[in-house]
């Protein structure tokens, strides 16, 4: 791998054939997205005195150690935390991919008053953060007597993730060809079985591609936990973390395991549904 | 994204209806909560703006409050120096993330590339991590009690410019904008290397046959034709910086140390907006700095619609 690389910054192309160079660079940027997450979690797993002695070791039988994770189990409630960001995450996607293809479906089939400057305004809502706002959203919140609750933050990041899954639905449903409609009207099917049995269940891949990019930003969010449910009891695992980093910024031992507590559930997940992320982001739907 | 450009209403059916039940079934749940908890506060934060606070009393004050962002002593030095902060910000992630991601999609899209996948996936890693984990990740590593970078360094002979650059006012904010661009530079790297996987190869092919080197096949040929995803990188960029907070707040805390040297509008609200040390938080000066923050994305956008998105042809195949 090393000679891969040198080769390739030395420019010689002339004398490396050309894919040796391209896996030359292609390995190098790979190594510099990797290393710092891997230095972080093999050290998780080892003594205070190895991680400074020799960081890039891998746990020996002699290093290996649990104390960090025992530590963060004992003094933060993971559990808690883990779950409240699932509640909120699931509940918001779900939300958002109905509600979401409910109105995409709306904007796109019916003609109505109106349509055109509610489509601009979901619109708008892709490219103008929802943070902007966040004066007034905590005012409100505290008027429905809502903060602290997971419910504000369901609500929140309902309204932020609709933009996209409309403008992503939208242009998924108008590929949808007429004939499937006409014919269901002909048969005097109602608007409502036609959308949720014949529109809906069609609409599944574009719901996998736009239930990606609203889970991502939802779960990795500190800025609407921070200010809308700091409390103990609807902490997010993002706002744990930052909390508890920052508590016991001198333990080493706890803050490598919390990190690699947040870090290793979201890399298992994203190996298992990489394929679908990049055929997502890949197949034009964020043109 | 397409915005309508016209606002002229869609032809409509002269003759009454009845009410369409239907359509408010579909529309009205999630534009309810749209406007709810979306645009109406967005309006409201504009015109709270306009107001000033004082024991609960609530006056109009007109642009007061920008004039004192802008020119009062106490608030324009933290103002224009997050303002600054954020230009070069914004800046480094122009110049290395966008120029980065545009190689390595280069590189990926080569034909018959082995393991291209898995490069994919492991470049694109670090973008699915929150943004606070990989700024503590970043900071154990940069850290001189662990000493794993000066380590590094030392290894290719290089130690003698290690420094505590995330401790310094002059390097801090530059090694923030770094973790930054290390993190999202899978994004540009996806997106157009979707748009080169969108190019047909009898294009290609015809170039090659013209006797085009491969050099010459990418300026002239794949350049032009990546060149509106590059615009539309370089937006979705500018509206993520300009709304940064979360590495800031993980790395350095609310005060954007050292001495405010990594301080950008993000944070710079949030402090205005909850206070810090002795200065008191204030709404309606929050507000308007998110004012101030919305005009600035918006003129962004502004810019970017009108003359880049413009003059750039859009190719169909």
């Amino acid at each position: 791998m090393i000679s891969l690389f040198k080769n390739s910054t030395q420019g010689s192309f002339q004398k490396v054939p050309k894919s040796v160079a391209i896996h030359g660079v292609l390995m190098a940027y790979t190594l510099i997205a990797l290393f710092p997450i891997i230095v972080v979690i093999i050290n998780a797993f080892k003594e205070r005195r190895a991680i400074f002695r020799d960081p890039l070791a891998l746990p020996t039988l002699d290093s290996f150690t649990l104390v960090g994770f025992e530590q963060v189990l004992l003094r933060s409630d993971f559990g808690l935390y883990s779950m409240n960001s699932l509640i909120v995450t699931l509940i918001s996607v779900g939300l958002v991919l109905l509600l979401g293809a409910m109105a995409a479906w709306a904007l796109t089939e019916y003609k109505f008053r109106s349509n055109l400057l509610i489509t601009f305004l979901f619109a708008m809502g892709i490219m103008i953060p929802i943070r902007l706002g966040t004066v007034s959203i905590l005012r409100l919140m505290v008027d429905l007597n809502l903060v602290n609750t997971l419910t504000a933050l369901v609500l929140v990041y309902i309204a932020q993730g609709l933009p996209l899954a409309v403008y992503i639905l939208s242009e998924f449903i108008r590929t949808i060809p007429k004939e499937l409609k006409e014919a269901a009207r002909c048969d005097a099917v109602s608007e409502y079985k036609i959308f949720f049995c014949i529109i809906l269940p069609l609409l599944k891949p574009a719901m996998a591609t736009v239930a990606v990019f609203t889970m991502i930003p939802i779960w990795n969010d500190l800025w609407f936990p921070l200010i809308l449910a700091p409390g103990e009891e609807t902490r997010t695992i993002t706002l744990g973390v930052q909390q508890f980093v920052g508590q016991y910024v001198t333990d080493w031992n706890s803050v490598l395991s919390a990190l690699t507590m947040a870090i290793v559930p979201i890399l298992v997940l994203y190996t298992i549904f990489s394929r679908q992320l990049i055929r997502g982001l890949t197949s034009g739907a964020v043109k | 994204m397409t915005l309508p450009k016209s606002k002229a209403t869609p032809p409509l059916a002269t003759e009454k209806k009845p009410m369409p039940w239907h359509i408010v079934f579909f529309l009205g749940p999630a534009l309810l909560i749209y406007l709810t908890v979306s645009v109406y506060p967005l309006l409201d934060t504009l015109i709270l703006s306009l107001y000033d606070e004082q024991q609960g009393q609530s006056s109009f004050v007109g642009l007061q409050n920008f004039v004192t962002l802008i020119n009062d002593e106490n608030w324009s030095t933290a103002f224009w120096n997050a303002l600054g902060n954020n230009f070069k910000f914004f800046i480094i992630h122009m110049l290395i993330q966008n120029p980065i991601g545009l190689l390595l999609a280069v590189l990926l899209s080569s034909p018959k590339l082995r393991f291209s996948s898995s490069y994919r996936t492991f470049i694109f890693m670090p973008t699915m991590l929150s943004v606070v984990i990989i700024g503590f990740v970043w900071q154990l590593l940069l850290s001189p009690i662990w000493g794993i970078s000066e380590n590094l360094l030392y290894h290719l002979g290089l130690d003698q410019y290690f420094d505590a650059w995330l401790g310094k006012e002059s390097s801090a904010l530059i090694t923030l904008s770094l973790i930054s661009v290390w993190q999202f530079v899978g994004i540009p790297m996806m997106l157009i290397y979707a748009t080169l996987l969108n190019i047909p190869d009898d294009i290609v092919d015809a170039s090659v046959v013209d006797g085009a080197s491969s050099m010459q096949t990418f300026w002239y040929i794949k350049l032009p034709l990546i060149l509106p995803t590059i615009s539309m990188v370089s937006i979705l960029t500018f509206v993520a910086n300009f709304n940064a907070f979360e590495l800031i707040y993980a790395v350095k805390g609310a005060l954007a140390g050292p001495n405010f040297s990594t301080d950008l509008m993000g944070t710079f609200f949030y402090r205005t907006f909850f206070g810090f040390q002795l200065q008191e938080g204030s709404a309606t000066m929050g507000a308007a700095v998110a004012t101030l923050m919305f005009l600035i994305i918006l003129v962004g956008i502004m810019l970017f619609l009108f003359f880049v998105q413009r003059r750039i042809q859009r190719f169909q195949f």
